[in-house]
């Protein structure tokens, strides 16, 4: 086999990125009328936002527990220990709460979008809800990105509190700093702007992380094989998407 | 409703007229011809059966009537009117005038078979719910599975799936129905089932029939007209009697269901000796 040309690889990627373009501007124009069927909406947020909730609590938990402990010894160092409150609730609201979720989300929630609308492609029923003149976009994919979009900041708040929590635990009870001056340092140095950034770039992860699940399982081959690989690309393409997207959004709101 | 009804009664009336023709169709797909100027027609009112060994394109033919894909060259004609300048609205408005039976029954299976039937009352109309459960009880009474209205699509067997299927075609009262091998993997009994089912489906409701498949001895005893298929073109046509008696060895190779004939066991390959003893060099 001889080897692709370069050319090939970057048009396959500006090819790529014009169909998930279309994808998007097409669920977007679907996502009004989902708006108006609330029963159906509701029932994909608890898929993609309930379901998820164990795992990114006991995330939250650890992922705070662990700030605790690293930003104890790292202040300890330099005398500063009462900080460890704005050190892990900057931490988490800003940066780890936002892309943690996300990346939690792309590998929980994400994958069993991309292989549920890919097996409903694979067995025919996208095409039976075309063949009774009902959009498959409207119906399956509208409210299933919609339901991700919403989880997303929902379930971004649900992991700073349980990671600051974890924190706490760990700064306070085990590692003895100072109940009081941990939640008014806390309370003091966290503003409205620090909320902002976390639940900024918690939509604009829900949007990229849902689109990417929901596009891959919509254009996924119809095989086993097929559905597979869409959900593998899920996870990476999102996973890669976040973080990419975390290092822009924070270059603009620092 | 009533539009419905009267449009039945219309059809019932004009027995005979060409609900659906293709005319001179070509079409390929992944570089393989798939039709080469196919020719046929569906008659209101009748059950036409389009036979033909597997890959020769049978469901390709329900999918350019529903206009899934478009022909490469030729005409579709669905209810006098040319498919190739139909947009999307349009193709959505005729095919709220047709149903189609899958192979696989395609339910939807997050819902139960009631919420199945009903998908397409509650997607089309505003009725109000104690009409559409009448409409979906009614259909599924007519397909023997009103029991079955809280069962998962999971839980169903094939046969069973492929009623409920039947079922949803139905409850918009589509006036051409098309089965994509609605026999493949039944049991004798659910395969009576099915076969009692079009043949009533189309005698009490007056629904023009298509039924895909390469069941000789199941088509022939409903089908009015029948079409065989053959490398891309319509090889034969007439009622099952006369496909039966064709001078065409193709026909009757296809009709009597024999090794021996134009139509080869073998996919084209090198010669036999040739190869396995290039295998045992190596």
């Amino acid at each position: 086999m001889s080897a692709r040309p370069p050319g090939t690889y970057l048009l396959g990627g500006v090819r790529r990125l014009g169909s998930v373009t279309i994808f998007f501007v097409q669920l977007l124009i679907q996502c009004v009328p989902a708006l108006g069927r609330p029963r159906l909406l509701l029932m994909q947020i608890y898929n993609t936002g309930a379901r998820s909730l164990i795992i990114i609590m006991l995330s939250g938990l650890f992922v705070g527990m662990v700030l605790g402990l690293q930003g104890y010894d790292l202040l300890r160092r330099f005398g500063s220990e009462e900080a460890l409150g704005i050190a892990a609730a900057l931490g988490l609201l800003r940066e780890l709460a936002p892309v943690i979720t996300a990346l939690l989300f792309a590998g929980r929630a994400g994958t069993a979008l991309t292989s549920e609308i890919g097996l409903m492609r694979a067995t025919d029923q996208l095409t039976a809800m075309e063949i009774m003149a009902v959009d498959p976009l409207r119906y399956v994919a509208a409210p299933r990105f919609l339901g991700g979009v919403i989880a997303m900041p929902l379930l971004t708040a649900i992991f700073s509190v349980i990671g600051l929590y974890g924190a706490q635990l760990v700064g306070v009870q085990m590692m003895g700093v100072d109940r009081g001056v941990f939640w008014s340092q806390t309370q003091g140095s966290v503003d409205l702007h620090d909320v902002n950034e976390g639940l900024l770039k918690s939509v604009v992860f829900g949007i990229a992380c849902s689109l990417i699940a929901v596009h891959e399982g919509y254009h996924a081959e119809p095989t086993a094989e097929g559905v597979g690989l869409a959900t593998t690309r899920t996870v990476v393409a999102s996973s890669v998407i976040t973080l990419l997207l975390d290092y822009v959004l924070t270059a603009v709101f620092l | 409703m009533t539009s419905t009804a009267s449009v039945q009664a219309a059809s019932a009336a004009h027995t005979g007229d060409v609900v659906a023709a293709v005319r001179d169709v070509h079409y390929a797909a992944g570089g393989r011809a798939i039709f080469a100027g196919l020719d046929l027609e569906v008659r209101r009112g009748r059950i036409t059966a389009i036979m033909g060994p597997s890959g020769t394109g049978k469901t390709t033919l329900l999918r350019l009537i529903t206009r899934q894909v478009a022909p490469a060259r030729g005409q579709v004609t669905v209810f006098g009117k040319d498919l190739a300048s139909f947009g999307r609205n349009q193709v959505y408005a005729l095919r709220r005038r047709m149903g189609l039976l899958f192979q696989n029954g395609a339910l939807l299976t997050d819902l139960d078979v009631f919420e199945n039937v009903a998908f397409p009352v509650r997607e089309h109309t505003d009725l109000p719910e104690p009409l559409v459960r009448l409409l979906v009880l009614t259909k599924l009474q007519a397909v023997g599975l009103r029991g079955a209205a809280t069962l998962m699509p999971g839980e169903l067997s094939g046969g069973m799936a492929r009623r409920v299927a039947l079922a949803r075609a139905i409850v918009m009262d589509p006036e051409i129905l098309l089965y994509d091998e609605p026999f493949v993997g039944l049991d004798p009994i659910s395969l009576g089932f099915i076969l009692r089912l079009i043949k009533h489906m189309n005698q009490a409701l007056g629904i023009t029939s298509v039924v895909v498949s390469h069941d000789v001895h199941e088509l022939a005893t409903i089908a009015d007209d029948s079409y065989l298929i053959s490398e891309g073109r319509v090889a034969a046509a007439g009622t099952p009697a006369q496909l039966r008696a064709s001078d065409s060895a193709a026909v009757r190779q296809f009709m009597t269901g024999s090794a021996e004939g134009p139509v080869p066991f073998h996919y084209p390959a090198p010669d036999y000796a040739g190869q396995l003893l290039e295998a045992d060099e190596r």
